[in-house]
């Protein structure tokens, strides 16, 4: 059996993993090591082909491919490690990690710190429950990316697509690109899932019909698809039956929503939150296993990918400092508490060292709302306090603050998004 | 002009363990099939239970065939290499109403010979079954109902007959009968003419339409829905029997029980249709499986579902399960009402038509080279870490997961493209193997398998297809 021994071993190779990577080799990690299922790194960034990435990280519009390409190269400088090809079978609550490519074989991975970077996966059909036939021609919205960016095969020519996620809405448009045509984009809440500047630049400028407030009740078709159903649903997004339209088409892509995918983060026994389906963490990107560390979709799904990269690169520096010993006293723990109209804060919760720390705390509201004021309190201590003209649950939000502002009498901070009156 | 001294039509289970007990003779025995892979319609979307036939109706051709089958099912999955286990059945009564009914349905399982059924009290079964329904008031325990993986059963008992000599033309439909006088005398496909001294009805849900073409119109096929559930391994509210509700005159209902890979499975719904291409699910139809599931297990997550399906059993009108031999039309079997004891019926139900084929005069003195085994694909993810280095050692291919959800490898997944009944679509991939049967559908593996198949088939992308003719995957190359 194949041995390997590191510092820090990274489970993904997609830009939370090389962010991390690159910030635990800066911080002073020896030898760390990418581990990575697919053939090359870079992660779903890959089949992104499209343009919108490193607008607030790079103050200047990459495509996905030249995003990870960056990484890859400081990588590459750097002398960072990488197992690609191989996939990991599990992880022990000893951090131990065990892996296979076609290679060495089965391999055992020994690191002093590990981070997590696993990404998200696709939620499918099954998951919302379509009723109808089973037939060829559907496919999650990043499946057919994949299929059309990277493998060069068009998934179908008459295409309805069901939630206005963001990789549906830019798949709507490169689907039209290539000439299929896109009869509909069907989404069930009544506003979008994904960011306003993809309604605007993958939908409106191509003219394909946004419908909300409407979902896909029927599959039909035998072999190929043949045509959905779609109707508009009531409030409690119940279809109505009266509303009822077949749309004729070939193929249904799917967009309705991420799951983080953390499969082997379960089985190390971390903690994992009910929200975010994703390991619970302190400000330090740090889960309830001490030596093991999580960051990127794996944690949360992000909208952007510059967020990704900075919070993994907490990670990367976190992991390297536990590796090497450096990993700050942590003196007391602050608890987070999700108040009016947030539906989570990541990190989950505050290990207060001796140091005064910036702290920016990501989060999503529960629903969308006009002309709001976000704050951040802790005990009498009002530690953020900004106006927002719009929140959408689509739309990541944040707060900043540093952790000398927590009073000392304190043991809470609670983050409120509440309508100006 | 092919020749062969038995036709079987249909490669279900029933067909392929037919053809299976057949290749044990000295026969030419050939299986034809208008799917494009064994056991492609109602065997492959039931719920995998191997039953003992506690519940048939006395007496019946049914009962015999189940009871019979039940207890050759722990040789066969060994010698097969077949997934099952024999995990047990609870028959929990909810109300007082059901309460009264267990001492019948235990004389009922008496008279079927099924001498095993115990009964069991509250606690004893609450013990049993920490998520069952806490009023029950009391039940009956039938040990021998078993869990199999249905889509390898018939797999197996086709890949082991074609060992034995069994041909198997699958996409080769059956369009018309050919009668001399008064004996059958082969069968018009779409693969051609097929010259058979002996020619089986093992249609399933097209039985009526071969019969039809014999001439043969005395009953026909009424196909019943039953929609299903699949649940995610790591759903919070799990079962570890069979659990079933009391039965009614139309099905045993609904019930829930663990799949042999670890999933969860419940339903079905029984729904009677005059359709045979309906294969689609219902909302209502889902919706009546969670208030009936319920009932039993209040606590079963559906939000957990990681698919759902549906079945058509082949039922018949008028009912009953039936093998008939005519004096007009020598040397045809005709095989109807085989409904959702079919899977578990087959194994017997292969000597019981054998026997009818010698009992009609066919003469065929048995092989002395019958090759009784199969080997199964290597599973890699049930190996133990040593065993899988030395595979991945042997064929690197072993060392590349393509299904992260169920941990299947390329060696595995080229190995089933080649095998000798081959996997040739994406289902037919993971029927055999699982890939793509996990929690993300395939969302993952299925753009991979896709291209593992178009390169290890020697085709175009654009004639990968999901099973049947038609259900192609890629429209065409993007540039």
């Amino acid at each position: 059996m194949h041995n390997i021994q590191c510092d820090v071993a990274i489970i993904g190779g997609g830009p939370a993993g090389l962010a991390a990577a690159v910030s635990a080799k800066k911080q002073g990690a020896q030898k760390v090591l990418i581990i990575e299922r697919d053939t090359a790194l870079g992660g779903i960034l890959q089949q992104c082909i499209h343009p919108g990435f490193g607008l607030t990280y790079y103050n200047e519009e990459l495509t996905g491919p030249e995003y990870y390409g960056r990484f890859i190269k400081q990588a590459e400088s750097l002398g960072i490690e990488s197992l690609l090809d191989t996939m990991v079978l599990e992880v022990q609550p000893t951090g131990k990690i065990i892996c296979v490519n076609s290679k060495y074989g089965i391999t055992y991975v020994d690191a002093k710190s590990v981070v997590l970077a696993m990404g998200c996966r696709e939620r499918t059909r099954a998951n919302i429950q379509i009723p109808g036939t089973r037939p060829a021609g559907i496919y999650t919205a990043g499946a057919a990316q994949r299929l059309i960016n990277r493998q060069n095969e068009m998934v179908g020519r008459e295409i309805v697509i069901l939630g206005s996620g963001d990789i549906g809405m830019i798949m709507a448009r490169r689907l039209t690109l290539e000439g299929a045509h896109v009869v509909a984009v069907v989404e069930i809440m009544n506003y979008l899932a994904g960011l306003t500047r993809n309604r605007v630049q993958c939908l409106d400028d191509y003219d394909i019909p946004l419908l909300l407030s409407h979902t896909v009740t029927r599959i039909v078709g035998n072999e190929r698809v043949e045509g959905v159903y779609v109707a508009q649903v009531d409030e409690n997004k119940r279809p109505i039956g009266e509303t009822e339209e077949f749309y004729p088409c070939d193929t249904l892509l799917l967009s309705v929503g991420l799951i983080p995918e953390n499969e082997l983060s379960r089985a190390t026994d971390i903690e994992i939150s009910a929200v975010t389906n994703g390991p619970v963490v302190n400000q330090f990107m740090q889960t309830s296993n001490p030596a093991v560390f999580a960051c990127g979709n794996v944690v949360h799904v992000n909208d952007l990918v510059d967020n990704v990269t900075l919070e993994s690169e907490i990670a990367g520096r976190e992991a390297a400092r536990y590796a090497m010993g450096s990993f700050p006293q942590v003196k007391r723990r602050i608890s987070l508490e999700t108040g009016n109209n947030v539906r989570y804060l990541c990190p989950h919760l505050l290990d207060i060292a001796d140091m005064d720390e910036q702290i920016t705390l990501y989060f999503r509201v529960l629903a969308p709302e006009h002309n709001v004021t976000i704050t951040a309190k802790s005990g009498d201590a009002v530690l953020y306090k900004k106006k927002a003209v719009k929140v959408n649950p689509g739309e990541m939000e944040h707060v900043t603050f540093k952790t000398g502002e927590i009073p000392a009498s304190s043991d809470c901070v609670r983050v409120d998004v509440t309508k100006e009156v | 002009m092919l020749k062969t001294d038995v036709l079987i039509i249909g490669a279900g289970a029933s067909g392929c363990a037919i053809a299976r007990e057949l290749s044990k003779y000295q026969l030419d025995v050939m299986v034809a099939d208008k799917n494009e892979d064994v056991g492609g319609d109602a065997s492959k979307s039931n719920s995998a239970i191997i039953h003992t036939g506690y519940d048939a109706s006395p007496g019946t051709l049914e009962s015999q065939l189940v009871v019979a089958a039940n207890p050759m099912y722990d040789k066969l999955s060994e010698d097969l290499e077949i997934p099952f286990e024999r995990v047990g059945a609870i028959l929990p009564a909810i109300t007082d109403e059901q309460f009264e009914k267990l001492p019948s349905i235990k004389e009922k399982a008496f008279k079927n010979r099924v001498y095993d059924v115990e009964y069991k009290t509250a606690e004893q079964l609450l013990k049993m079954e920490p998520n069952l329904n806490p009023e029950v008031k009391g039940g009956l325990y039938i040990p021998r109902e078993s869990i199999i993986d249905p889509f390898l059963l018939v797999v197996a008992l086709a890949e082991n007959a074609q060992e034995n000599g069994v041909s198997f033309l699958l996409s080769t439909k059956v369009t018309g009968l050919k009668i001399e006088g008064d004996r059958i005398a082969g069968a018009e496909t779409t693969a051609g003419p097929i010259e058979a001294k002996y020619v089986i009805n093992a249609a399933g849900l097209y039985c009526d339409e071969i019969a039809h073409m014999a001439g043969k119109d005395d009953y026909y096929v009424n196909p019943r829905k039953g929609q299903f559930y699949i649940l995610d391994k790591n759903t919070s509210c799990k079962v570890e029997h069979i659990v079933l509700p009391i039965p009614t005159k139309l099905t045993k209902g609904k019930l829930m029980c663990p799949t042999i890979h670890g999933n969860m499975l419940v339903g079905p719904t029984a729904e009677d249709l005059t359709d045979k291409v309906d294969k689609s699910t219902t909302r209502e139809g889902l919706d009546s499986i969670e208030t009936d599931v319920r009932k039993l297990i209040p606590k079963v997550n559906l939000r957990d579902s990681i698919t759902q399906y549906c079945g058509l059993r082949p039922n018949r009108n008028p009912e009953g399960l039936h093998v008939d031999t005519y004096d007009d039309v020598k040397n045809y079997v005709n095989l109807s009402g085989i409904r959702s004891t079919g899977l578990t019926g087959s194994v017997a139900l292969g000597k019981y038509v054998a026997q009818t084929l010698i009992d009609i005069g066919m003469k065929a003195p048995f092989k002395t080279n019958f090759i009784e085994k199969r080997k199964n694909i290597p599973c890699f993810h049930k190996l133990s870490r040593n065993d899988q280095n030395l595979l991945i050692k042997q064929n690197p291919l072993y060392g590349k997961v393509i299904c992260r959800c169920e941990t299947i490898t390329e060696g595995e997944i080229v190995e089933a493209i080649h095998r000798p009944i081959p996997a040739r679509s994406v289902d037919a991939v993971k029927r055999r193997l699982r890939a793509g049967m996990g929690r993300c559908q395939g969302g993952f593996c299925g753009p991979r398998v896709i291209d593992i198949l178009a390169r290890e088939l020697n085709i175009p992308v654009t004639e990968v297809n999901k099973n049947n003719k038609g259900s192609y995957m890629i429209a065409g190359k993007v540039r």
